[in-house]
C-alpha cells in the first residue's frame, strides 16, 4: 500500500531505515534512554523551582494584622516553616546563614496603622545569592500580603510614583516547572531526531553498505528522503509523549493549537535533521557521528535561549542564534503551552524574546507593560519587590 | 617424533550466542622446525584456535599446552603473535612500532640494536624506517608484523592469516621468510584461507566448521585422489556448457574451468566415463591432472553440487545486442597528483566474464568503481547494458547486480527484510516481488534463516544471500568484488555454477579478483597495476605470457608484474 503510493523504491528505502533503527540495539537505546534521562533530569533535578522555603518573622507589632499575614503565609503551600526572629542582628543572621531566604519586618504600630487605614507597611529582606528564588517567594509574599489587604476591604492608593505592580501573565504562579517542561519538548525531540539522524548514513559507511546503496538505482534525493523519515516520526513521537506526560504529570497546560504545534515540530525536526544529516555525510564512523552530532547539539541548544536569554549574548552569536532552528521552535513552543499563541505569532517570522528583561520592564510605562507582556513575556515574568497596604 | 612446542587436545570453544561451536574436539600439534599449516574457510575456527594458544581466550573443553605449559600459564615473552589486524600502530614509523614491541617484550636495551638490524635487512624494509606503519602497502605491513613478532625471536610463532591482503609476488617472500624462520628450529603455526598455501606446508590441519577434517602431511591427503584428477581441453565458449553437463553426471564429484580446459574429479571407485557420456566432444582426452589440496578437501566433504543452477534456469534470457554490454574507454581517475587509474580500457561483449586483475591499491578497484557509477571518471567514459555512464547513472544502476567483496547487506535486518528492501530498491512491487523473493528464498535455500539478522548467519549463507539480493531484479549485467574469497570451495563452486549458468543466459559478468582461482573462469581479464594496464587476454593467454610451460594464473600474474617492475626501472 506504501509501495503503491511512494513508488516501491521509496516506499523500500523507508521501510529499511525504519528497521535500521529499530533492531540496531545501539539505535533502540537511544531512542529510549535519552527521553527517560531528560524527564528525570530535567521535570525534576534542573527545576528552580521554589519550594519548602523557611521566612523569618521580625515581629515588633505582634498585632491582630501582622498574624494574620504571618499565619496564611505559614499555611501557603510553598512555605514549609516559619522561624520567629527576636531582633534586628538575628534577622540579619538567619539570612547570612542562609537560614531563611526572606524575612519580614512589621513595624509596632502595624495593626494599629492598618485598623487606622493611615497605610501601613511591611518590610522585607531577601537572600541576594539566590536572587531567581528569592524574587519568586517575593511574588508569593506579595499575592498573600495583597490578599490580606483585599480581605480587609482597604482601597489601594494609587502605587507611589516608581514602582509598578506587576502581575505574572501566562505563569501566575511563577512555577519554573512551566518554563522548563515545554522547553523539553524542544531538548527531546532536537536530541533523538538528531541522534537517530547522524548515525544514518554514519552506519552505512562503517559497516560497508553505503557502496551497494550508492549503485543501486536510487535517486540522492529518494536516499535523503528515506534517511529523513525516521528522526522526523521519532521526534514526533517523543514530542507527543511529552505533549502528555507535560500535562498529566507536571500539570503544565497546553493552551494552544495542536494544529499549530504539529506543522511548527514537522518543520523543526525537518530542520535539524538536515543539520544532522550533515554530521552523519562528513562522519565515517559512527563513533565520529556520535561526537559530531554531541558537538552540535550543545551550541543549538545554549543557543536556543533556554539555557541563557538570546538578548544577553554578545551579538554576533545572536546572529547564529537566528540561523538556530530550536531557538524559533522554543518560542512557539512556549508559547502554545503556555500563552495560547495565535497562529498569526506562530508563523510569524520576527524576534521574538522568551526571556523578559525585567530592569527594563520596570521602567515601561503602564498601558505598553501589558500589552508587552502578552507579546513577549512567557514562562517567568517578572514582579516587583514593593506593595502596599492601605 | 620430537616433543612438540605446543599442542592442544580435544579442544572445544562455544561463544555465546552461536548455535555451531568455533572448535569442536580439535587436537593438533606444532612442532619446531616445521611450518604447520592452519587452513580452512573463513569461520572454520582458525583464529579461535591461535588466540586459545597465545593464551587470550580460555577453552571449553580440551587442553592448550605451550612449551609443557597450560598456554595462559606460560613464558608469553617466547611466542611471536602476529594478529590478523590491529597487529601495528599505523601511526607509528616502522621503527617506532618495532621499538614498542621491544618494550612490550621487555627486549633488554643491549640486544636491541642488534635484533633491529637483523630484522630490517631480513624483511628488507631498512629502507622504510620513518615511514608510518599505515603508509605501507599489505605486503610491507605484513612483514613488519613479522619482523614485529620476531623482535624476541621466540620459539612458537603463530601467525594468523598473513596472506590476507597481500599480493601474491609479496605473499611468496613472505612465506620464503618464514620458512627460513621455521628451519632455524621454531616451531610456526601459519594460518589461510587460501588452500593452495596448504600444499608447501610440512603438515596440515584442516577446519572446517569448527571440525579437524584431516591433520597430517598434505601429501597424505592428496594421494587419496590420485588419479582421479583430470584435465581436459574445451575450446571456445562451451566450456561453460560442458562443465555443466559434466557436473551433472553422477561419476564427476568436482570439476572447475581453467582457462580453456576443465578440471574434473571422479568419484572414488567409479570407472572414468567415457568423453561422450560427460558432455564432451568425441575427440577430446581426459589427461590425469597433479591432484590439488582443494580437490582433496572437496573430497572430504563428498564433492562438490551437480552443474545445474535453478538460479540461471528461471533467469529470464538477455536480448542479443550489437553494442558491448559493458565498454570502458580511456577511463582515469586522479585524486589530487596521484593517478589511481590511467587510461583503462576494454569492453566485453554481452554473455561474457571479463575480469580485472592486479595486486592491491593497483588501480583496479578503481576501475570498478568507475564502472558501477560509485566513482565519477576525471576523463574517459564508460557505459552499462548501452546507458552512459556521466548521462544516465540511475538507468545504468537499474541495469547491473553489485555483490561486494565484504559482507554488504543490513547485518541488523532480518533475510526476509533484507530482501524486500532490495526487490524495492530494483522497483519491483507487489506480486513480481513477492515471486523473486520466494523464487530466491528456494534457490538459495534460505527458509530457515528468514527471521535471522542476516549478519548472523555463517558465512555462505551470507554470500548466498548477497548473490540472492543481486539477482532479483535479473539485471543484464553482474559486478562482482572478490565474490568468494574466504569462502569454503563447496559455496564457491555452487556459486560459479549460478554465474555460469547465468552467462550462458546471457548475463555479462565484470568480477575483480587477486583469488587466481576466479580469474580462471573469466572469457578474459586484464591486469592492472600501478594504475595501468600491463596485460589483456584470455586466462590462457596470459598464462602463456608468463613464458614457462604450465604456468598457473599465480606463475603468470607474478611474471606480469615483475615484468613490467623491470621494464620502468629500464625506463
Amino acid at each position: 500500500m506504501i509501495a503503491a503510493l511512494l513508488g516501491p523504491r521509496l516506499a523500500a528505502i523507508i521501510v529499511k531505515e525504519l528497521w535500521a533503527v529499530l533492531r540496531d540495539p545501539r539505535a533502540r537505546i537511544s531512542l529510549i534512554l535519552p527521553p527517560l534521562i531528560q524527564l528525570v533530569v530535567f521535570g525534576y533535578a534542573s527545576t528552580m523551582e521554589v519550594k519548602h522555603v523557611t521566612i523569618g518573622v521580625l515581629d515588633r507589632d505582634g498585632g491582630q494584622w501582622s498574624h494574620e499575614i504571618v499565619q496564611r503565609l505559614a499555611g501557603s503551600p510553598t512555605v514549609q516553616r516559619i522561624v520567629r526572629l527576636d531582633s534586628e542582628a538575628a534577622l540579619a543572621r538567619a539570612i547570612d546563614t542562609q537560614q531563611v531566604i526572606a524575612a519580614l519586618r512589621f513595624d509596632p504600630h502595624f495593626s494599629a496603622d492598618v485598623s487606622a487605614r493611615r497605610g501601613a507597611t511591611v518590610g522585607t529582606v531577601f537572600d541576594g545569592r539566590k536572587s531567581n528564588a528569592a524574587q519568586i517567594v517575593g511574588g508569593y509574599i506579595d499575592r498573600i500580603v495583597s490578599g490580606v489587604s483585599a480581605d480587609i476591604h482597604l482601597a489601594r492608593p494609587p502605587p507611589p510614583p516608581g514602582s509598578a505592580n506587576v502581575t505574572a501573565w501566562f505563569n501566575p504562579n511563577l512555577d519554573y516547572l512551566w518554563f522548563t517542561i515545554p522547553s523539553l519538548v524542544v531538548v527531546i525531540s532536537l536530541v533523538s531526531a538528531t541522534s537517530v539522524v547522524s548515525q544514518s548514513v554514519a552506519r552505512e559507511k562503517e559497516l560497508g553498505t553505503y557502496d551497494q546503496l550508492m549503485v543501486s538505482p536510487f535517486r540522492v534525493w529518494e536516499i535523503l528522503a528515506g534517511k529523513m523519515v525516521p528522526p522526523v516520526l521519532i521526534g514526533m513521537a517523543n514530542a507527543t509523549l511529552y505533549l502528555v506526560v507535560n500535562p498529566l504529570a507536571f500539570g503544565v497546560p497546553f493552551t494552544g493549537s495542536l494544529w499549530l504545534f504539529y506543522p511548527a515540530l514537522l518543520v523543526f525536526l525537518l530542520a535539524v535533521a538536515g543539520i544532522g544529516m550533515l554530521v552523519s555525510v562528513v562522519a565515517n564512523t559512527q563513533q565520529q557521528a556520535f561526537l559530531g552530532m554531541f558537538a552540535l547539539t550543545v551550541p543549538v541548544f545554549l543557543l536556543s535561549g533556554y539555557a541563557a536569554p538570546i538578548d544577553n549574548i554578545p551579538p554576533f552569536l545572536q546572529v547564529l542564534a537566528e540561523a538556530n532552528p530550536a531557538k524559533h521552535f522554543l518560542i512557539v513552543t512556549e508559547g502554545l503551552f503556555l500563552k495560547g499563541m495565535p497562529a498569526s505569532e506562530v508563523f510569524a517570522v520576527r524576534r521574538q524574546n522568551i526571556w523578559h528583561i525585567r530592569r527594563r520592564k520596570l521602567t515601561e510605562s503602564g498601558p505598553r507593560l501589558g500589552f508587552g507582556f502578552r507579546r513577549r513575556a512567557c514562562g517567568v515574568a517578572s514582579v516587583d519587590v514593593r506593595w502596599s497596604v492601605a | 617424533m620430537t616433543d612438540p612446542v605446543a599442542s592442544v587436545a580435544a579442544l572445544t570453544k562455544r561463544f555465546a550466542g552461536q548455535s555451531v561451536p568455533a572448535l569442536d574436539a580439535v587436537s593438533m600439534r606444532i612442532e619446531p622446525g616445521r611450518m604447520t599449516g592452519l587452513v580452512g574457510p573463513d569461520g572454520a575456527g582458525k583464529t579461535t584456535l591461535i588466540r586459545i594458544l597465545a593464551g587470550l581466550i580460555d577453552p571449553d573443553r580440551g587442553s592448550a599446552t605451550v612449551f609443557g605449559r597450560p598456554a595462559t600459564d606460560t613464558d608469553r615473552a617466547m611466542i611471536g603473535y602476529m594478529p590478523q589486524r590491529f597487529g601495528l600502530y599505523e601511526d607509528l614509523t616502522v621503527i617506532e612500532n618495532l621499538a614498542l614491541y621491544a618494550d612490550l617484550r621487555g627486549l633488554p636495551a643491549a640486544e636491541r640494536r642488534a635484533s633491529f638490524d637483523r630484522l630490517l635487512d631480513f624483511t628488507d624494509l631498512r629502507r622504510f624506517t620513518a615511514r608510518l606503519a599505515g603508509q605501507l602497502s599489505g605486503g610491507m605491513k605484513q612483514k613488519l608484523g613479522l619482523a614485529c613478532a620476531m623482535v624476541r625471536a621466540p620459539h612458537l610463532l603463530l601467525l594468523d592469516e598473513p596472506g590476507v591482503g597481500v599480493d601474491p609476488v609479496s605473499r611468496r617472500e613472505l612465506w620464503a621468510m618464514v620458512k627460513d624462520l621455521a628451519s632455524d628450529g621454531i616451531g610456526v603455526l601459519w594460518s589461510t584461507a587460501y588452500l593452495d598455501e596448504a600444499e608447501k606446508c610440512d603438515t596440515v590441519t584442516l577446519l572446517n566448521e569448527g571440525r579437524a577434517l584431516y591433520d597430517g602431511p598434505p601429501q597424505d591427503l592428496t594421494d587419496t585422489i590420485r588419479d582421479r584428477v583430470f584435465r581436459v581441453g574445451v575450446p571456445g565458449a562451451g566450456r561453460r556448457v560442458t562443465l555443466r553437463h559434466a557436473l551433472d553426471n553422477p561419476a564427476v564429484i568436482d570439476g572447475t574451468v581453467q582457462g580453456d580446459a576443465l578440471r574434473l574429479m571422479i568419484r572414488a571407485d567409479t570407472p572414468v566415463p567415457t568423453a561422450v557420456a560427460l558432455g564432451l566432444a568425441p575427440g577430446a582426452t581426459l589427461v590425469p591432472a597433479r591432484p590439488r589440496f582443494e580437490d582433496a578437501f572437496i573430497d572430504l566433504l563428498g564433492g562438490g553440487p551437480s552443474g545445474s543452477s535453478q538460479l540461471a534456469d528461471h533467469y529470464r534470457q538477455i536480448p542479443q545486442t550489437d553494442a558491448p554490454a559493458i565498454d570502458a574507454d580511456r577511463l582515469t581517475r586522479r585524486f589530487g597528483d596521484f593517478t589511481a587509474a590511467d587510461h583503462v580500457s576494454f569492453n566485453v561483449p554481452r554473455g561474457q566474464i571479463f575480469g580485472l586483475l592486479g595486486p592491491n591499491g593497483a588501480g583496479k578497484s578503481t576501475t570498478f568503481k568507475m564502472l558501477c557509477g560509485l566513482l565519477t571518471p576525471s576523463e574517459g567514459n564508460g557505459s552499462v547494458a548501452g546507458f552512459d555512464l556521466r548521462k544516465a547513472k540511475a538507468d545504468a544502476r537499474q541495469s547491473l547486480g553489485y555483490m561486494a567483496q565484504k559482507f554488504s547487506l543490513y547485518g541488523d535486518l532480518s533475510v526476509q527484510q533484507n530482501l524486500n528492501f532490495f526487490a524495492g530498491t530494483y522497483g519491483l512491487h507487489g506480486g513480481a516481488a513477492r515471486d523473486a523473493i520466494d523464487r530466491a528464498i528456494a534457490i538459495f535455500h534460505l527458509d530457515r534463516y528468514l527471521k535471522v539478522n542476516a549478519g548472523t548467519m555463517p558465512l555462505g549463507f551470507k554470500q548466498r544471500l548477497a548473490l540472492a539480493c543481486a539477482v532479483l531484479h535479473q539485471p543484464p549485467v553482474l559486478f562482482l568484488d572478490e565474490p568468494t574469497s574466504g569462502v569454503d570451495p563447496l559455496v564457491r563452486r555452487e556459486f560459479w555454477n549460478h554465474i555460469n549458468g547465468m552467462v550462458e543466459k546471457g548475463v555479462t559478468v565484470l568480477v575483480t579478483t587477486h583469488f587466481m582461482d576466479e580469474a580462471e573462469y573469466c572469457d578474459r581479464a586484464t591486469l592492472i597495476y600501478r594504475a595501468r594496464q600491463i596485460a589483456t587476454g584470455t586466462p590462457d593467454e596470459l598464462k602463456a605470457m608468463a613464458g614457462k610451460a604450465d604456468a598457473t594464473m599465480e606463475d603468470a600474474f607474478i611474471a606480469l608484474i615483475e615484468a613490467s617492475d623491470l621494464q620502468r626501472e629500464a625506463a
